[in-house]
């Protein structure tokens, strides 16, 4: 009975997947893409993630976990399996799985929506799996602690200088985002501007009205969110207080700086926990909201299955679909960072070995499932929209004629007319050139939502949509400042020991200032671009991205190695590759491809030839020499990646060859095996 | 039945909130620590969040 339902489930999930592959109408329903995610997740969780549990890594339920061990009520506490899942879900989802997934649909709804479903069953989720299992049988260590101690001093200080750069090119694209949907928008200003102010409240509630009670504050703080949404749109009518919160980017820019820097340096009961609390209420609402109403009301797929863009022309970012699909989306395919969430707290929670599969499979499927639905979101709008929110000004020409007469040319009819009904149905002046992805997605939200409950509300969800992106970007924001800086702190404490002083001010104002200046480089870099900065920034993540997710594979191989399992080292050897040959083909092209909207050195070049011959308008030549001087900045951080990459790939072959040819190496950190007591703690035996 | 499976439900919306973190910490301390004074509700917020904001806590 039951191989006759899993057979049913394969064969619905084979013809959901055919059906989309070969249709080749004018829309599809979104109900095919959703029903053949679920049924390839349902057989990826069933036997590929069973089949890895219990012959690969060989979880043990008989086996205390450190929680179970070191037991303190505080950091290590044996958790409820889908409480942990929750806390998991929570670190692992942010802002990634949506915009992704959005800046993707360029080549069409198939390649991205085939690399989440494959990504995500076979690499995303299975290193999300191993490297939790694997921190949890050494106490929780971190992913750059077993890399030094399976692998080696070079792979642990590979691994944390990665950590390091990829948290600053993160913090920079993702406040990039945000500062592109508040630009000329007194609306969504006003509102993500009011976040600030609630989650202090939320925090002093938090602290002195009734310490720790969430449920109450997180209540308390949403009602205000959403009463924010509606001032906005108040304060946007009103004829003197509307025009303050008309900002431009650059300004913007400042703003998020100075907001990152605070946040960074005040404790964080006041802000980031608070905002923290919100974000996560706010984002496990609407995507359940999302997930439910993408459902019920079905959409049609209006994008192609696949554009002409595949062959790398794409106004949204240059570059073919192989390999940039592959990077653009990260979060929700496979994504680096979870290995630093999965080797951090979580470990220290997990009650039983046996949790760590729904906890470290499952909630990356979750998160997978997001992107899908994100995927949806942007390829239900006319593509002719999709294309001109998410174009720069560059690439399709400054004024709204021009660029719908660019857009339509490309076999995507729009028409002026209909953008600016759009815009003012949002509540926007304009919609033109919204790049990064977040108010495409929001017009995508909107459109559903308002489907659903109403077609008067569209601007207060277009704007509730901004909100909830932007609550969670500038989480990720403050607690990724935060991060850096104790890195760096950590990093300054070697060479001057006051400096690693975790709670010295001038060593926290440095340090922070160092984070800050950091990632404000690439955003002030990114506003100045006039191709919108998005489509240079948002590979470098990927990149980056990427990079990570191989260092956790190849510590993860290098262990499964190490421990006589090389018949079973492809399970993470072959995700590994494929990351390998796709970051290390992104980075050749992003260095060495000669048209200059691809490769940063052809587009310094290109740049410097047209500044040198005049042929710049007065704004961008003024401009130019930084564009170019960044262009080659990236080249170099591009080259650093790629040789980060390799270094810890061949550190790992080197180990490996070394158990293979029956050499010795670094001994094991494998906690020893301690029985589950009688009373639940670990008994040694 | 539905009364016990909504306050079941509760309880759980509470945990994953982290919103009875003190009572479980309570329990824990009753149980083990005895020798010393708890800390307070406050004081117990505050460490909570300290420990939670040191390391990697979200993600892209």
């Amino acid at each position: 009975m039951k191989k006759l339902f899993w057979f049913g489930v394969a064969l619905l999930g084979a013809c959901a997947l055919g059906g989309i592959a070969l249709h080749r109408g004018e829309t599809i329903n979104a109900l095919w893409i959703i029903t053949a995610a679920v049924c390839v997740y349902a057989l990826g969780y069933r036997f590929y993630s069973a089949w890895i549990a219990a012959h690969v890594l060989t979880f043990d339920a008989t086996r205390a976990t450190p929680a179970q061990r070191l037991n303190n009520g505080r950091d290590f506490v044996p958790t409820n399996r889908w409480i942990v899942f929750g806390h998991h879900f929570a670190a692992i989802a942010g802002p990634g799985p949506l915009v992704g997934p959005t800046l993707a649909a360029q080549f069409g709804y198939l390649p991205g929506l085939l690399w989440i479903l494959i990504g995500g069953v076979l690499a995303g989720c299975v290193q999300d799996m191993t490297i939790l299992f694997m921190s949890t049988r050494r106490d929780g260590r971190s992913l750059g602690k077993m890399a030094r101690d399976e692998l080696g001093p070079i792979g642990g200080f590979a691994a944390m200088i990665g950590t390091l750069m990829i948290l600053v090119i993160l913090i920079a694209v993702l406040a990039l985002v945000v500062v592109n949907a508040m630009q000329h928008s007194p609306w969504a200003t006003a509102t993500v501007f009011a976040t600030i102010p609630i989650a202090v409240l939320v925090g002093l509630y938090l602290r002195n009205i009734r310490p720790g009670r969430v449920i109450e504050a997180s209540v308390l703080g949403v009602s205000l969110l959403l009463f924010a949404v509606v001032g906005g749109g108040w304060l946007n009518d009103h004829p003197t207080l509307g025009p303050l919160f008309d900002l431009d980017a650059l300004t913007l820019a400042w703003f998020v700086m100075g907001y990152g820097f605070i946040a960074a340096i005040v404790p964080v009961w006041l802000l980031l926990a608070p905002r923290d609390y919100l974000s996560t209420f706010l984002k496990i609402g609407t995507v359940i909201l999302l997930a439910v109403t993408v459902v019920w009301m079905h959409p049609q797929i209006k994008m192609p299955a696949l554009t002409q863009f595949i062959d790398g022309t794409g106004p949204v970012f240059g570059g073919k679909l192989f390999p940039f699909v592959f990077i653009t989306i990260a979060c929700g395919a496979i994504s680096g960072f979870h290995a630093l969430v999965a080797s951090g707290t979580t470990p220290k929670l997990i009650g039983n070995e046996m949790d760590i599969r729904p906890i470290g499979y499952g909630s990356m499927m979750l998160e997978s499932f997001v992107a899908v639905i994100a995927l949806i979101a942007a390829t239900l709008l006319d593509p002719g929209v999709y294309f001109a929110i998410n174009s720069p000004a560059g690439v399709v020409g400054a004024t709204a004629e021009a660029a719908v007469q660019t857009i339509s040319s490309w076999g995507f009819p729009v028409t002026v007319e209909q953008m600016n009904s759009l815009a003012a149905a949002m509540g926007e002046t304009t919609l033109f050139a919204r790049t990064g992805g977040a108010p495409s997605l929001a017009v995508g939200m909107a459109t559903i939502f308002a489907s659903a409950f109403g077609q008067h509300l569209l601007a207060l969800w277009y704007h509730f949509a901004i909100m909830f992106e932007a609550v969670f970007i500038l989480t990720t924001l403050d607690a990724g400042t935060r991060v850096g800086r104790f890195m760096v702190q950590d990093l300054l404490g070697h060479a001057w020991r006051p400096m690693g002083e975790t709670s010295w001010y001038p060593s926290v104002w440095i340090s922070s200032a160092v984070v800050v200046a950091g990632w404000g480089y690439f955003l002030y870099i990114g506003v100045i671009d006039p191709n919108g900065g998005v489509n240079i920034l948002w590979p470098m993540f990927g990149i980056a991205n990427q990079m990570l997710a191989a260092i956790a594979l190849s510590v993860a191989t290098g262990i499964l190695v190490k421990q006589g399992k090389l018949r079973f080292a492809w399970v993470t050897g072959v995700p590994l590759a494929w990351l390998a040959v796709i970051t290390t083909t992104a980075a050749w092209q992003k260095i060495f491809a000669v048209e200059p909207r691809i490769g940063f050195l052809a587009g310094a070049n290109d740049l410097a030839t047209k500044l040198a011959a005049g042929l710049l308008p007065a704004k961008q030549a003024a401009v130019a020499p930084q564009l170019i001087f960044n262009l080659k900045l990236d080249a170099v951080l591009t080259v650093f990646f790629a040789a980060i990459l390799w270094v810890i790939i061949i550190d790992m072959l080197r180990i490996c060859r070394r158990v293979v040819s029956g050499r010795p190496v670094m001994p094991s950190s494998e906690a020893r095996y301690v029985a589950i007591g009688a009373d639940g703690s670990g008994v040694a035996q | 039945m539905k009364w016990q499976f909504a306050q079941r439900l509760w309880q759980v919306l509470r945990t994953v909130a982290d919103d009875d973190a003190y009572d479980r910490y309570h329990e824990h301390h009753a149980q083990f620590h005895q020798s010393e004074a708890p800390l307070d509700r406050r004081a117990f917020y505050l460490e909570q969040q300290r420990r939670k904001w040191s390391g990697v806590q979200r993600c892209c």
